[in-house]
């Protein structure tokens, strides 16, 4: 763990001072306005800390997201609308339900794909096409599909949360059905030659052999397909009308001119990401244990 | 006795066999005319130079490549019913050991997917694996073993649902000399302790020499037996009977074999 902590906090020392350095050229500027229009004319360390103290600086100092996310966190009720704890917990349940629906699809197409060629042939291409569609154009009008179509009624839910997940999956089903593809594919012809002399069938096959063969595939692809089951949902809670979610609150900052909201609900997405792949990790290792996989 | 009753009936019988495989370069010959009959219990090694056909031969018994021509039965039946029956267990090149089971639980694999009872697993794991030399190994994985135990893990696989028949392509190639050898003495008494028939398909003309009771010289373009050698050495083979005489002499018989198949091609 210590020989594992060191770099990186080495280089978040560094990302520090680069961030504190651009802090006060960014917002020196402004500070210089300030002053020529005050008709005053601050010597250097004021300047600095003029620049680090803004209430909407161009780029905030760290400590100033620091406090404003520890005020996000703490300073409120988890269940006000104002709280990063409320707003986290709505994008991560999107970035979960997304996830989850993403994987069922991801695994369901890729034993489609590997066992019946037709799908190989039509589901591919348009799996592969689907990727290229810029999502932050495609969301908008999932969230009016699905609210027309009022999905999430039908389903007993939030219609919000139905058009999140829906992004969310079609971001994330993707690496698990390549992973999948590729890990349903990895035995090799004597391994398979070797369940032919025991007359194993296709389901024993797939059971015993294709399917712990795709594991460490599996996984692989859950990493990446966290991370934009997480972005999904964000891109998702833009065109919501900006309720509620992390998406959200960074939208309502921008347009309001809050850079400190901003900033602080980017590192809150950045600990839900933080955490979601931390937790995606201790679940591969989980299996791994159980596989026998050589520590 | 049941196996005195049985010694010498034709386990394998090739009569005027063919492969041809359609390939982008137009058809390959990968064996032809091909007669061959293996008794019960012979130790019977196929040895010539890659592709003489020698392992595509094994793989037409095992089923696992369809003939052209000609006619094969194993134990009197066509190869794929033979399959069904369980009449062989096939040992690869490569020990082919699933790595997230233990070894006792790739010794069930076959037992699993052929729907053997839980208890009767268990004892079949125990006896193969004191067959093998490998008691008290069940519970390892495939990686805390070296690859001649891996191979035994992967004979013992073979054994464990009392197939009659036990076929092995180059089983041994992949190891050194010492574990090899160490490997042929205990192939010799698992054969003696088993009586089960062999087919041992492999690049070495001592290991051949040693092991078997038919050597059957192979050689390529196209794939065709060129010599069938009946072992005059007795049943019980030390390791130093590969300087006696005869020993020398079978050598000798299967190098002239080899080199005459290679005649005219050098």
């Amino acid at each position: 763990m210590k020989d594992k902590a060191l770099p990186v906090l080495a280089v978040l020392g560094i990302i520090v001072v680069i961030w504190y350095l651009a802090a006060v050229w960014m917002n020196s500027t402004w500070v210089y306005d300030q002053a020529g229009r005050a008709g005053t004319a601050p010597g250097f360390s004021e300047v600095v800390r003029a620049t680090m103290a803004l209430e909407r600086p161009l780029l905030p100092a760290p400590h100033q997201v620091a406090a404003a996310l520890w005020d996000g966190i703490t300073g409120e009720a988890i269940t006000s609308k104002r709280s990063l704890v409320y707003h986290g917990w709505v994008t991560m349940e999107a970035t979960l339900a997304g996830f989850a629906l993403g994987i069922v699809l991801g695994v369901t197409l890729a034993i489609g794909i590997v066992y019946f060629r037709v799908m190989e042939a039509t589901v591919m291409p348009w799996a592969v096409i689907s990727q290229t569609i810029p999502i932050v154009a495609l969301a908008p009008m999932i969230v009016v599909l699905s609210n027309t179509l009022s999905l999430g009624e039908a389903l007993g839910l939030e219609n919000r949360l139905v058009s999140k997940t829906i992004i969310s999956a079609y971001l994330s089903f993707f690496p698990v059905l390549v992973g999948m593809v590729k890990g349903l594919r990895s035995p090799d012809a004597m391994q398979l030659d070797q369940l032919a002399t025991w007359n194993a069938n296709g389901w024993q096959s797939f059971l015993y052999l294709r399917l712990p063969s795709s594991m460490p595939y599996f996984f692989a692809s859950l990493k990446v397909a966290i991370a934009a089951a997480l972005v999904g949902a964000i891109v998702g809670e833009l065109p919501t009308g900006a309720v509620e979610g992390l998406g959200a609150r960074m939208l309502v900052a921008s347009q309001f001119g809050q850079p400190l909201l901003m900033w602080a609900s980017l590192f809150a997405a950045a600990i839900v990401a933080g955490m979601l792949i931390l937790h995606v990790g201790a679940l591969q290792r989980g299996a791994d244990r159980m596989m026998g996989v050589r520590p | 006795m049941k196996d005195t009753l049985n010694a010498g009936r034709a386990v394998i019988e090739a009569k005027g066999l063919n492969l041809t495989f359609e390939t982008g370069d137009g058809p390959v010959h990968a064996l032809k005319d091909v007669n061959l009959t293996i008794g019960r219990g012979e130790f019977v090694s196929f040895i010539g130079p890659s592709g003489c056909g020698k392992t595509t031969l094994l793989r037409c018994i095992a089923a696992l490549e369809h003939p052209t021509g000609g006619t094969l039965l194993v134990n009197g039946m066509s190869p794929d019913e033979a399959r069904m029956k369980r009449a062989y267990g096939y040992v690869f090149q490569a020990a082919g050991l699933y790595p997230w089971r233990t070894i006792a639980g790739n010794i069930k694999l076959p037992l699993e997917i052929m729907g053997f009872d839980k208890a009767e697993q268990d004892r079949r794991v125990e006896r193969v694996l004191d067959l093998v030399e490998l008691t008290g190994f069940g519970k390892k994985f495939p990686w805390q073993l070296s690859g001649g135990m891996q191979q035994r893990a992967s004979i013992a696989r073979a054994l464990a649902f009392d197939a009659d028949i036990l076929l092995m392509d180059e089983p041994f190639g992949a190891l050194d000399e010492i574990v090899r050898d160490r490997l042929n003495e205990e192939l010799l008494k698992l054969w003696a302790a088993t009586g089960k028939t062999i087919g041992f398909v492999t690049h070495s003309i001592p290991e051949a020499v040693y092991l078997s009771t038919k050597i059957v010289v192979m050689s390529p373009r196209p794939g065709r037996i060129t010599d069938v050698i009946e072992s005059p050495l007795p049943k019980e083979r030390p390791l130093d009977i590969r300087d006696s005489r005869a020993f020398i002499e079978i050598a000798h018989r299967v190098r002239d074999g080899l080199r005459a198949g290679h005649g005219d091609e050098v």
